[in-house]
């Protein structure tokens, strides 16, 4: 609670790159070495099971040379798309993620902690399905951005409720997020049970529209699609919403020093409630690219793992766009890479989440990191992340 | 938020005088159009009270004609209303039990017309499902007393309840099974204790890291280990209900409280044991003055760190007994996520129960009512969907948080780390 620097002088900070960075990648390579660890005590071979993760993530290097090999000579490209259907799907796998992250990482720079983008992520998607199937006839150009701009606004609602509590009533975020989240799951199970259920048999959504798709650049089965820029675009407009605006000036200032923003008349009441709604809306996004880029339908669970997973995106990236949008992609890469760890070297995809908490807890804590690895770092400042019970 | 000016408080107390009276009268005028109006006009509600397998003595069931007493609900809450709008009544808590009463007993009235309902049944059931709720709220308490915010309470009762089931399959032994559910949350506790303490790690992200850990690594021994082995890891039984002689024999009270197996006795016991040891013993001064201002603890001789780690410990190892309860202590097996959020609904009960032993049992004991009523009227098929009903635990939850029904105060060095 001593954090009393305004973000400007943090800026004008000089920051040498790779002391910053050091933290993050030695979390990140000692997570990567407690997984091994607990794959190893499980009885497997860490690295055969790394080695299926590398080539699901990135796909094998001899398909690319084969891939490339006959696109140059013959220019079929059937080998070439297979060989980069990993790459891409890991991707696709980042895209939401990036999009988590964001809405994670925009509550931290408020001092807002918001565990609720899985509830956030699946009311998104929820609506943006809703839109994408009861909608017809239209043309692309207006039936897509609606789709979307429903599960910006369907999430930001559902992050937008906590926000206000908390800056009305200074009911906790972390709580009130996280029984959002429940509500959600329960409200989902009633929907796909009842009123958005599909004509068939399982408790599923109608597929979307053709028309309400995010268009897909690559032929089947290849699903890589817009949303993965969009998911930059947005990074970026967040990036310039946080530094290059005074909304964003002032809602760096409320997370660092709700009292001095306060004193200097900032209205931390909007500034939460905002902050929650875009964040939401976010995490809608996530949910929204997912179901229009890439599932089409959505399902009972659908949404689930994503909140916890942009939690330590966001930490891992530090809470800057751009570090987010690395850490997505290193999320993407594990996760999507895991899946086939999954069925070659029969190690359950929840080693990830393994890896994450270990993550999380050293990028929080870079004094182990120091100490584990005897490496003198200036003491950045760590920003204040959250605050006690509705103070 | 202690409010000492008079003016102000006289000015919130008008204004809470006025919108606790116009709520009653709406609370009133609602059980008056929603079930006053849909309920038949000769039917009877017959509310069961023995219960089967029970050894209580038997008594007559409760037959209530269920539109006088629909009637009678929402006449109670308008008077009230009146009441507290002319005079105005000081005591929040009662108005809030009249709110939830009036409109509880109006709906079940509703909902019971014509069928009829085992009420002992349901407040047995209560009390069984508040113990899980009451333990993550007893290791909140007594971890936050000591200023550490511990929000991993799910994820220590997901690795304890694992724990749980595994040694008490693998042993043959039930207690074999609870003892290292007590260790495992203990050590879990342990290490958040250490990374915040020592390492000074933001309390509520090593809580976090603790809740994804606890999901990933349960999940993972769950697919890896336990769904192949079978009932070899995950069949353990649970601990037999235990009659207590006499006092089971008390019609209504006896099945509620007396034949309970060992786990809500347990958790009864430790409620009693923590208010004693915090409010009557040198320990628990020493806890609450840790929390309140560790500085002049520390001035007076007081290990701060020390009572921290103690405490944040002691916490994590009622949390393993609430882990405990959800598998060797109910059904018998784990299954992923079986917690379902719990271990945050018992953060919620710390806050109602304003961070004591007492008030957390209390209002744990709404959170399984909510619970309990939530299955049972499944049973009754009235005309809302069952998802609406699960959902009750979570809004009351937030809107016990909202802080309407009297703002709790944490102990004042909640959450911060402390420094020499």
């Amino acid at each position: 609670m001593k954090n009393t620097d305004t973000p400007e002088k943090k800026e004008t900070k000089k920051i040498t790159f790779p002391q910053e960075w050091l933290v993050p990648v030695l979390a990140v390579v000692t997570g990567l070495i407690v997984g091994a660890i607990v794959i190893l005590v499980s009885g497997e071979n860490p690295f055969v099971a790394y080695g299926a993760l590398f080539e699901g993530s990135f796909g094998n290097p001899l398909d690319y040379v084969e891939g490339f090999k006959s696109f140059f000579t013959t220019g079929d490209t059937q080998l070439l798309l297979r060989a980069i259907y990993p790459f891409t799907e890991s991707l696709v796998t980042a895209t939401p993620y990036i999009f988590a992250g964001l809405s994670v990482a925009l509550g931290f720079r408020c001092g807002l902690f918001n565990i609720g983008a899985e509830g956030q992520f699946f009311v998104g998607a929820l609506t943006s399905a809703y839109i994408g199937y009861s909608l017809t006839g239209l043309p692309t150009i207006i039936h897509l951005p609606l789709a979307i701009l429903g599960g910006a606004l369907g999430g930001a609602i559902w992050g937008m409720i906590p926000g206000y509590l908390k800056a009305r009533f200074g009911a906790h975020e972390v709580v009130n997020t996280i029984m959002m989240n429940w509500i959600a799951f329960r409200l989902s199970d009633w929907l796909l049970n009842g009123p958005m259920k599909s004509s068939g048999f399982r408790p599923v959504t109608p597929n979307v529209e053709v028309t309400a798709e995010l268009p897909r650049f690559f032929p089947e089965p290849l699903r890589f699609n817009l949303g993965f820029f969009l998911a930059l675009l947005f990074a970026y407009l967040v990036y310039w919403f946080l530094f290059k605006t005074t909304l964003g000036f002032e809602i760096r200032s409320v997370g660092a020093n709700p009292d001095a923003a306060k004193y200097a008349g900032m209205n931390i009441i909007r500034n939460f409630v905002l902050v929650m709604f875009l964040a939401g809306g976010l995490a809608g996004l996530a949910g929204s690219a997912q179901v229009l880029g890439v599932d089409h339908w959505v399902g009972q669970g659908f949404s689930a793992g994503y909140g916890f997973d942009a939690i330590a995106i966001a930490l891992l990236g530090k809470s800057h766009p751009a570090g987010v949008v690395l850490s997505a992609l290193l999320f993407g890469f594990l996760r999507s890479g895991a899946t086939d760890m999954q069925s070659i070297a029969r190690i359950p995809i929840d080693i990830i989440s393994i890896i994450q908490g270990v993550v999380i807890v050293f990028i929080a804590a870079p004094d182990i990191i120091r100490w584990l690895y005897r490496i003198r770092v200036k003491k950045a400042e760590d920003t204040v992340l959250t605050r006690g019970w509705g103070k | 938020m202690k409010i000492s000016n008079r003016e102000i408080s006289s000015e919130t107390e008008k204004r809470q005088r006025i919108s606790f009276g116009v709520t009653l009268l709406v609370v009133g005028l609602l059980i008056y159009l929603i079930f006053g109006l849909n309920t038949q006009a000769n039917a009877l509600a017959t509310f069961g009270l023995n219960l089967s397998g029970s050894q209580a003595l038997k008594v007559p069931d409760l037959v209530v004609p269920s539109l006088a007493g629909v009637y009678a609900m929402a006449i109670l809450a308008v008077f009230a209303g009146a009441y507290q709008l002319a005079r105005g009544v000081r005591a929040t808590g009662w108005l809030i039990g009249i709110i939830a009463f009036t409109f509880v007993v109006a709906f079940l009235l509703w909902a019971v017309q014509d069928k009829s309902f085992s009420l002992t049944g349901m407040l047995s059931s209560t009390v069984v499902r508040a113990t899980p709720i009451v333990l993550a709220a007893l290791c909140g308490v007594i971890s936050e007393r000591s200023a550490v915010i511990n929000i991993g309470i799910e994820g220590i009762m997901l690795m304890a309840a694992q724990t749980a089931v595994i040694t008490a399959t693998v042993s043959g032994n039930l207690y074999v099974g609870l003892f290292f559910a007590i260790v495992m949350g203990g050590l879990v506790a342990a290490l958040h204790a250490y990374l915040v303490i020592r390492f000074k790690v933001d309390q509520t992200v090593s809580s976090v890291a603790i809740n994804i850990f606890g999901a990933g690594a349960t999940a993972f021994i769950s697919s890896r280990f336990m769904q192949r082995a079978g009932d070899m890891l995950n069949n353990s039984g649970t601990f037999p209900i235990i009659s207590i002689p006499v006092l089971s024999k008390i019609p209504v009270l006896g099945p509620v409280l007396f034949e309970n197996n060992l786990i809500v006795y347990l958790t009864i016991v430790l409620v009693i044991a923590m208010h004693i040891l915090l409010y009557y013993t040198p320990w628990g001064l020493r806890t609450r003055a840790v929390g309140e201002h560790p500085k002049a603890a520390d001035t007076l001789g007081i290990n701060v760190y020390l009572m921290r780690y103690v405490n944040v410990i002691l916490g994590g190892m009622i949390a393993g007994l609430g882990g405990a309860y959800f598998t060797i202590g109910s059904v018998g097996r784990f299954d992923e996520a079986m917690t379902a959020g719990k271990g945050f609904i018992g953060l919620a009960a710390m806050i109602f129960g304003n961070w004591n032993p007492i008030g957390a049992y209390t209002s744990s004991l709404i959170f399984g009512f909510a619970d309990s009523l939530q299955v049972k009227l499944q049973i009754l098929r009235i005309p809302i969907p069952s998802e609406f009903l699960l959902m009750a635990p979570y809004i009351v939850t937030m809107i016990i948080l909202t802080g309407v029904v009297g703002r709790a105060v944490p102990p004042a060095a909640d959450g911060q780390p402390y420094e020499k």
